[in-house]
């Protein structure tokens, strides 16, 4: 089945969205539909699975102009959205969740055999493991993303939509994604997919779209485009030099000595100083502990052993007296309140700054003002609710709620994760004038590019212990992998 | 959307008004300064309970256990001016003891819900169900059953707290303004307001934010204590009498007051404002129903019941796009 977006607009009320986008989803073929945050992805997504209508333009299923009422209507029509969030019962079975509202009955019962039958099929094709019968809520992350395709199979999906299906999956995780993906391709499923991360796009996809401001910019097959193409592209301009040049040299100030710092579960043993104006950078890959250690340093979660000479902290306050501020990888349940205005989320932290027997809201406001202009945040207006802001703008606000309390040492954990491009240089250029300001900073990323391109200095990290310490030129992604992987002591035979 | 949030704030404050016409045109004795001094020290108490669960309700929390601990912390007054009144004889001091008295209980109460339910772990609902009907089992055992009374003399010198007043306003009333301006004040402007309303909206993101998560909570628990504390102060020169029926459905009141007001029941945004308008609501209808002989006042539960439910539904409709 072919999918198309003829000349669609859409709007918000005054503020116009999409402009006249045209988009062919074709049987057999992998679509990305790449552009910055904002650009208008989510609503093109949105729209052709009718969870929106189109303000002008229309939506085409095989050529015929249709009209999807709703999302359901758009279901049954076989245009299927899987949402980046997960959209599954944690607490049903896998089975349970996959006929969630379509069950299938005999009589007035349902059929719990043929729905066993029909589920064990539809996870065969897609080459998955998982049994029927198990709790989503005990499922991996991929696994559950197995079975969202899987419940978009069982309603005959014929146009699957993915929004950022691998922006919560490691890159093995994602490519076994990516084989089921290929499997669809060949089955004839028209397939379209986001991500913002850019091999990837490079990797699975047959043709891509690039959004900017609501327009189409580009659209182009995938073998045509390079990822520095791609991405200049969607910036509107050359972002081949992501990361700034260091202009201070890293000082000689010991700021952070830890020592044999131990998070019950979770790391075994830490060291790690930590210099006046440095960039340390936390390597490893997901699961070797690396934000619990983190969270361990920060009071966050109990710990042993002894930080910069004394106990671990009881507290984040405590850390935070002691200059030290932890920014959370999980902006959106550990970061901010998102139901809050920015203005309550900035100050959260340092409230007392802003307190004597009552809160100053002058000095809030100015406060507010200054951190919209630091850190170029860019929202509709002052008293937008933060959920309603952009993930880059999110995150913008959350690096200036953690600078407002004024630490001496930030740990930045996941800096750029789901964040546009344009975005991360921007946040990149904050933690350079940060660490050029004579701040100390730990940043943890899982994105090995952005490890090697911010560090002064790298530590990896593999099954809670540090796996060895790498800097200058010896700061190489081959390096990493191998002490992150365990093959460390081996790193001259390759 | 600014149509509906304007309706949202508007709409406690239009309901309170469209009352106060209804019943002045039904009654001409609705607005007469009797009537009113009447309805507003009614109010008193569960007004000044429900200030307190304003900010229960906002940290995320529930205290269903307001009803009985009035209860319970009346029997005690009344059971220690009892006890003392060969020592001290029957005077101020006296009345200053049974005041102590009440404050330190609704202290310790507030402080074993909040303990419960911040350092052991347990749901406040389950909690709180649990101590409410401690609280009602202790009053009824206390009094054997039956009611516990203020000795005779003690009741003429104690009277004044409910009756009398400065510039013909009842001290109940004057109380009640003085805690609801205070809590208004502490919610909008006091950073414990904030970090209520931070910990009801994301427990997680106020930790993160360096916020101590069980310190709010316990301390939203311990001020409605000592609220209830006040109430029952306000409460037993009324009757000078407790037993196991006093206070029934108070806990009901006091949240359904503070829903009305536009607090949401999950947490994470109060105002104390709105649940003054809340309790005035509940009471008029109450009071209008008494006065009027168009509408049972039995029903006066059911048409509180729809109120509730109206004031909900509004609610429903401030849910974020985030």
């Amino acid at each position: 089945m072919k999918l198309t977006l003829k000349q669609v607009d859409r709007s918000f009320g005054a503020v116009q969205v999409l402009y006249g986008i045209d988009i062919v989803l074709a049987p057999g073929e992998v679509h990305a539909l790449i552009g910055e945050n904002g650009a208008g992805k989510s609503t093109t997504m949105k729209i052709m699975s009718g969870y929106l209508a189109p303000t002008a333009g229309q939506v085409l299923l095989n050529d015929r102009a249709v009209t999807f009422a709703d999302s359901q209507a758009a279901e049954a029509a076989g245009v299927v959205l899987i949402h980046q969030e997960f959209n599954l019962a944690e607490q049903l079975t896998v089975e349970q969740n996959i006929f969630l509202g379509h069950e299938m009955k005999r009589g007035l019962f349902l059929d719990k055999r043929a729905m066993r039958d029909k589920a064990s099929a539809l996870l065969k094709r897609l080459d998955c493991n998982v049994s029927p019968t198990a709790t989503v809520r005990d499922i991996s992350n991929p696994d559950k993303q197995m079975v969202e395709i899987a419940k978009a199979l069982s309603r005959d999906a014929r146009v699957l939509i993915m929004d950022e299906p691998t922006a919560v999956l490691t890159a093995r995780e994602a490519e076994s994604l990516f084989t089921q993906v290929d499997r669809l391709r060949e089955s004839g499923v028209a397939i379209l997919f986001t991500s913002h991360k850019l091999d990837e796009v490079k990797r699975i996809s047959d043709r891509m779209t690039i959004l900017r401001d609501g327009w189409v910019v580009g659209q182009h097959p995938a073998e045509d485009m390079t990822e520095d193409a791609m991405a200049t592209a969607m910036v509107g301009r050359d972002v081949s030099s992501l990361y700034p040049v260091r202009t201070r040299a890293v000082g000689h100030d010991k700021v952070l000595t830890v020592r044999n710092l131990t998070v019950p579960g979770y790391a075994d043993g830490i060291d790690l100083d930590l210099h006046d104006g440095e960039i340390l950078g936390l390597a490893g890959l997901i699961g070797a502990g690396r934000t619990e250690t983190m969270e361990g340093l920060v009071g966050l979660r109990a710990a042993t052993g002894s930080v910069n000479g004394k106990a671990p902290f009881p507290n984040p306050r405590a850390a935070l007296d002691a200059g030290i501020a932890y920014l959370t990888e999980d902006r959106k349940e550990r970061g901010l309140l998102l139901s809050k205005g920015m203005r309550e989320n900035l100050t959260l932290q340092s409230l007392s700054d802003f307190t004597g027997l009552l809160i100053d809201e002058t000095a809030e406001d100015a406060a507010l003002t200054r951190a919209i202009a630091d850190f170029d945040i860019r929202a509709p207006h002052r008293a937008v609710t933060v959920g309603n802001l952009s993930g880059g703008n999110q995150q913008k606000l959350l690096l200036a709620k953690t600078m407002l309390a004024q630490p001496k040492i930030v740990i930045i954990d996941e800096p750029t994760r789901g964040i546009d491009i344009g975005t991360k240089q921007q946040i990149y250029e904050f933690i350079h004038a940060l660490a050029a300001e004579g701040k100390s900073i730990i940043v943890i990323s899982s994105e090995m590019q952005e490890v090697i391109g911010l560090s002064d200095r790298v530590l990896v990290m593999r099954e809670g212990r540090i796996a060895g310490e790498l800097s200058g030129d010896t700061i190489t992604e081959d390096r990493i992998i191998r002490l992150a992987t365990g093959l460390d002591g081996r790193k001259d035979a390759a | 959307m600014s149509a509906k949030l304007d309706l949202r704030v508007l709409g406690p404050i239009l309901a309170l008004v469209a009352l106060i016409v209804v019943g002045a045109l039904l009654n001409s004795n609705f607005l007469s300064a009797g009537n009113i001094t009447n309805v507003l020290s009614r109010s008193a108490f569960i007004g000044i309970i429900a200030v307190g669960m304003t900010f229960v309700i906002t940290s995320g929390g529930l205290d269903l256990s307001v009803g009985s601990m009035a209860a319970f912390i009346a029997g005690l007054m009344i059971l220690v001016m009892n006890g003392l009144l060969p020592t001290l004889g029957p005077g101020v001091a006296l009345v200053l003891v049974g005041m102590l008295a009440a404050l330190l209980a609704g202290t310790i109460a507030g402080f074993v819900n909040g303990f419960l339910i911040t350092t052991m772990r347990i749901e406040a609902f389950i909690v709180t169900l649990g101590t409410m009907g401690i609280y009602r089992s202790l009053v009824t055992w206390l009094a054997d059953g039956g009611t516990l009374s203020l000795d005779f003399g003690m009741r003429t010198v104690i009277r004044p707290i409910y009756y009398d007043g400065i510039l013909g306003i009842s001290w109940p009333i004057i109380v009640f303004a003085l805690v609801a301006t205070l809590g208004e004040v502490i919610m909008r402007r006091a950073a414990f307001g904030r970090h209520a309303a931070a910990v009801g909206s994301n427990d997680q993101v106020a930790r993160y934010s360096s916020v101590n998560v069980n310190r709010v909570r316990m301390l939203t628990y311990v001020f409605l204590g000592i609220l209830v504390g006040v109430a029952t102060i306000m409460y037993v020169p009324r009757l000078g009498s407790a037993s196991s029926s006093t206070g029934v459905l108070w806990e009901l009141e006091a949240i359904a007051a503070v829903i009305i007001g536009g607090t949401m029941l999950k947490g994470g945004f109060g105002r104390v404002w709105g649940t003054v308008i809340g309790v005035l609501i509940l009471s008029l209808i109450d009071n209008i129903l008494n006065l009027t002989d168009g509408v049972s006042p039995y029903l006066n539960g059911a048409i509180q019941g729809v109120i509730i439910i109206l004031a909900v539904i509004l609610q429903r409709e401030r849910k974020a796009d985030g």
